[in-house]
């Protein structure tokens, strides 16, 4: 039987909208949703029916028999499984109360959710994977918006420059976002992409700094030194908007564009002639405030720094700027309702809100709470949840994790494939792939906001389950059901559509309900209400770090060399995979099937390596070690290496990336607890690593 | 006579490998055989920005194919249109059309043992649409040309 649906694509999170089409239960064809991205998909995308049709994911639940780790588990139908998991919390919960169980998520449109779940179970502590994501660019945003990272949406395709600090899109992928980004440069547009590396969105670029690591911060520092010295800011919008510019104005005097292009190691020229282009092309100019600047120490401030030189511009609610995200009450129209629950009011374990009070409640920082539940304080943690996350692929230093983790007497893994965490874990409970599950319904904001839904395109192929239905009978078997009002998703999808008077119908014809026909605009003269700061300005100098006798504009500090014979590492994505989700897709490991150690070719010449040859990257304390095969290039900076994250994973059931190229997070050795006090993320890129030719590159003897 | 050319506008083309992959998961083809593929040359600096061009090379789908009349068993056919195609019925397999080809464009289906090729995914062709790699080109880079007599 032929079937067609209109879905959400879930290979990575950008969650792009497709069109699938089946034939007896199998997927026969996916593209992108023609009606929003005119049939474009990404490999990751096509690749998305080999997932389905893998056997190397969990099957059915299953639950540990052997120790943590040791990879011996016994099947278990989901009556016994989930029996299982919710007698274990009811236990956690009587003995330890319930905050001593917290959940991770991925974060995400669902997010509501799995939060709702472990705040109708009692618990404060959800928690996402944005500390090791984009959470020094969301307070960045905050503390000078007043709004979250999320705050502002780009209109790319009609800019006339877009600025990347180490924005490698083109591997990222939003499909949306790079078509816009290629019609902007169809259209003559320009692109300046700074990085330590080349990239596929480097090599778009009109122009390229490649910066020493960790200098981000200095070279925007020279800029908005250059864009005030120059005049090439608007000065109505600061007039109106902006607190203590004179502040501003008086710290970055001493950042010179010949101070920054000798710190960056790029020249001043460059930095004079880049900003005479943004002088000709403002206000259509975009700095993209980053979104994975959870790398240096002063990522924070760096983040910051762009976010500033957006004001500068006067970029804000126009066409080619930025512009505010609109929802469905912006359109005059009643919005969905999600599953939800307050947070009970009790302290969070990783400090968050009482001890660090400059951050985002809602998720916390999941790293500060390794060395709470070492600790047991503010109190044990007992349990963890992982939801489609996996701290141990994404966080530094999974041995160190393990250790918080011993403390818990549960580990639960929510996922579709067998992750690190999952594998480490007590109970997995196997999630349909995308292509086999519904989700709820979710706004998606934007100039033109809409209503979009993921449906499934075939049946789960093995006993496996939706997290709707997940989330529902943990829920119901934990006496909390009453918040989550259905039994099945058409009831989730009625309730949550009830209010608006859209029903599912709507969303046959093209997969989404858009809930306005025109671009909504605020009125740029009337924006006083949209910055939540204190003073309702787009603040300078933050009330609320000073508060925290955190600086707002941080004098700059030099980054630390590396030793003889070490390098910083820096890590980044392809277009192929997915960080780990994706090394074990039969499709794109054959497209990629393990990572490489990228070294700058003369420094590479100083150590006897060719390209090609093995080396052996090693952590600062040599407790992990890799040997992998070298990449040689000049367009890497000399201090640097680089690999692509998502391999060394050593889950035997993963045959296609068992034991594949070098995990970025197991030679971040010491780092779980290096982070970024005022941004709240992890350092992700401070870390120096240990390279040299491998003794494995000999041809053996004693061979017959 | 040749009407249809696929097109790369490397402008556009990210080097993201998405082509190769919507086209073999298309042609149901396991890991191994590729009837498609983008490559580059080494960056070389341009203006300051080390730049690349990416290329898509798949079937020539030649005006006068080597490979068609060297199929022992007539699998390898030419259509009105210049289309190239393999009759998956009547290939055994030899790969004798592998080895006439300059360009080693035919590969072996390792499922079934059999030749398979780019064929412009003809059967999309003659419903109206356009093939997988250009239909699902991430950035829609890739272009179906029509040709026409000068």
């Amino acid at each position: 039987m032929k079937k067609a649906v209109y879905s959400i694509c879930g290979m990575c999170t950008v969650r792009c909208p497709i069109y699938v089409e089946s034939e007896n239960d199998r997927v026969t064809w996916i593209e992108g949703n023609p009606h929003l991205l005119g049939g474009a998909l990404c490999a990751k995308g096509s690749a998305g029916p080999a997932l389905r049709e893998d056997h190397e994911r969990p099957q059915q639940p299953l639950i540990r028999v052997g120790a943590r780790g040791a990879g011996r588990w016994r099947e278990a139908s989901w009556e016994e499984a989930l029996d299982y998991v919710a007698e274990k919390l009811a236990d956690i919960k009587a003995e330890h109360g319930a905050e001593s169980v917290v959940l991770s998520s991925r974060g995400g449109p669902w997010q509501s959710m799995y939060k709702a779940f472990i705040h109708a179970f009692g618990s404060p502590n959800y928690t996402n994977h944005d500390c090791t994501c984009g959470r020094n660019t969301h307070h960045a945003s905050l503390s000078i918006n007043g709004v979250g990272r999320k705050g502002f949406a780009y209109d790319i395709k009609n800019a006339n420059h877009l600025v990347l600090f180490g924005r490698d899109m083109f591997s990222s992928l939003r499909i949306a976002e790079n078509i816009q980004t290629l019609d902007m440069l169809d259209n003559g547009g320009r692109l300046t992409y700074v990085d330590v590396r080349q990239t596929n969105t480097g090599v778009k670029a009109t122009r390229f700094f490649q910066v020493r690591p960790g200098t981000d911060y200095a070279l925007a520092l020279g800029v908005i030194h250059q864009v005030i010295a120059k005049g090439y800011y608007d000065q109505q919008f600061v007039d109106r908007y902006v607190s203590d510019f004179r502040s501003l104005m008086d710290f970055v005097e001493q950042y010179t564009p010949a101070w920054a292009a000798a710190e960056c190691g790029v020249k001043e020229k460059d930095i004079i002639d880049f900003v005479e282009e943004i002088g000709q092309d403002r206000p259509k100019v975009i700095f993209h405030p980053g979104w994975n600047l959870s790398r240096y120490r002063d990522s924070f401030y760096a983040s910051r720094a762009l976010h500033i030189l957006n004001i500068l511009m006067g970029n804000i609610e126009i066409k080619g700027g930025l512009f505010i995200p609109k929802g469905a009450g912006d359109c005059g129209v009643k919005g969905i309702r999600n599953i939800d629950c307050g947070k009970p009011d009790i302290k969070r374990g990783d400090g968050v809100g009482w001890k660090y009070t400059h951050f985002d409640k809602g998720p916390g920082l999941a790293h500060l709470f390794f060395n709470n539940m070492l600790k047991g304080d503010p109190y044990p943690i007992k349990a963890w949840i992982a939801m489609r996350h996996d701290p141990l692929s994404g966080m530094p230093d999974p041995e160190e994790q393990k250790k918080a983790f011993d403390t818990c007497d549960l580990l639960v893994a929510i996922d579709t494939n067998y992750s690190e965490f999952g594998w480490y874990a007590d109970v997995i409970l196997p999630e349909s792939t995308y292509l086999e599950r519904d989700t709820p319904i979710c706004q998606q904001k934007g100039l033109k906001p809409r209503l979009a839904v993921r449906r499934k395109a075939v049946e789960p192929k093995y006993d496996t389950k939706a997290s709707w239905e997940i989330f529902k009978q943990l829920a119901d078997r934990l006496d909390i059901g009453e918040h989550f009002p259905y039994n099945t998703i058409d009831e989730l999808w009625a309730w949550q559509l009830e209010p608006t008077g859209i029903t599912m119908a709507d969303f046959e014809e093209k997969g989404f309900v858009e809930l306005t026909d025109s671009p909504i605009y605020y009125d740029r003269d009337a924006l006083d209400s949209q910055f939540k700061t204190p003073s309702g300005k787009l603040e300078m100098v933050s009330e609320k770090l000073n508060g925290v006798e955190l600086p707002s504009l941080k004098p700059y500090v030099s980054p630390d060399k590396p030793e003889k014979g070490m390098f910083r590492l820096i890590y980044g994505r392809t277009a192929i995979h997915t960080h780990g989700h994706t090394t074990n897709n039969p499709l794109l490991s054959e497209l990629m099937p393990t990572n490489t150690l990228w070294l700058n070719k003369r420094e590479a010449k100083k150590m006897d390596i060719n390209d090609g040859d093995w080396v052996e990257v090693a952590s600062n304390d040599g407790f992990y070690r890799a040997t992998v095969q070298a990449t040689l290039t000049d367009h890497l900076h000399p201090e640097a290496v680089f690999t692509f994250h998502g391999f060394g994973r050593d889950i035997p059931r993963q045959t296609r990336n068992f034991m594949a190229g070098v995990s970025d997070q197991k030679l971040m050795r010491g780092k779980l607890d290096d982070w970024d006090q005022a941004g709240g993320a992890i350092n992700l890129c401070e870390v120096f690593v240990s390279v040299k030719k491998s003794i494995r590159n000999r041809t053996g003897r004693g061979t017959l | 006579m040749k009407t249809y050319m696929i097109h790369l506008n490397s402008r556009r083309c990210i080097g993201c490998h998405g082509c190769e992959v919507h086209c073999k998961t298309n042609k149901q083809l396991p890991v191994g055989p590729f009837l498609c593929e983008i490559s580059h040359a080494p960056l070389k600096k341009v203006g300051g920005v080390p730049k690349t061009e990416f290329v898509f090379s798949s079937c020539r789908h030649c005006e006068e194919p080597l490979c068609v009349p060297v199929c022992p068993t007539n699998a390898m056919i030419q259509r009105q249109d210049g289309i190239v195609y393999v009759d998956q019925e009547l290939c055994i397999g030899c790969m004798a059309c592998k080895t006439a080809c300059a360009w080693d464009v035919p590969v072996q289906n390792p499922g079934d043992g059999k030749a398979v090729k780019c064929d412009m995914c003809m059967d999309r062709l003659d419903r109206g649409l356009k093939p997988a790699c250009v239909t699902k080109c991430t950035t829609h880079a890739l272009k179906l040309v029509t040709l026409q007599a000068a």
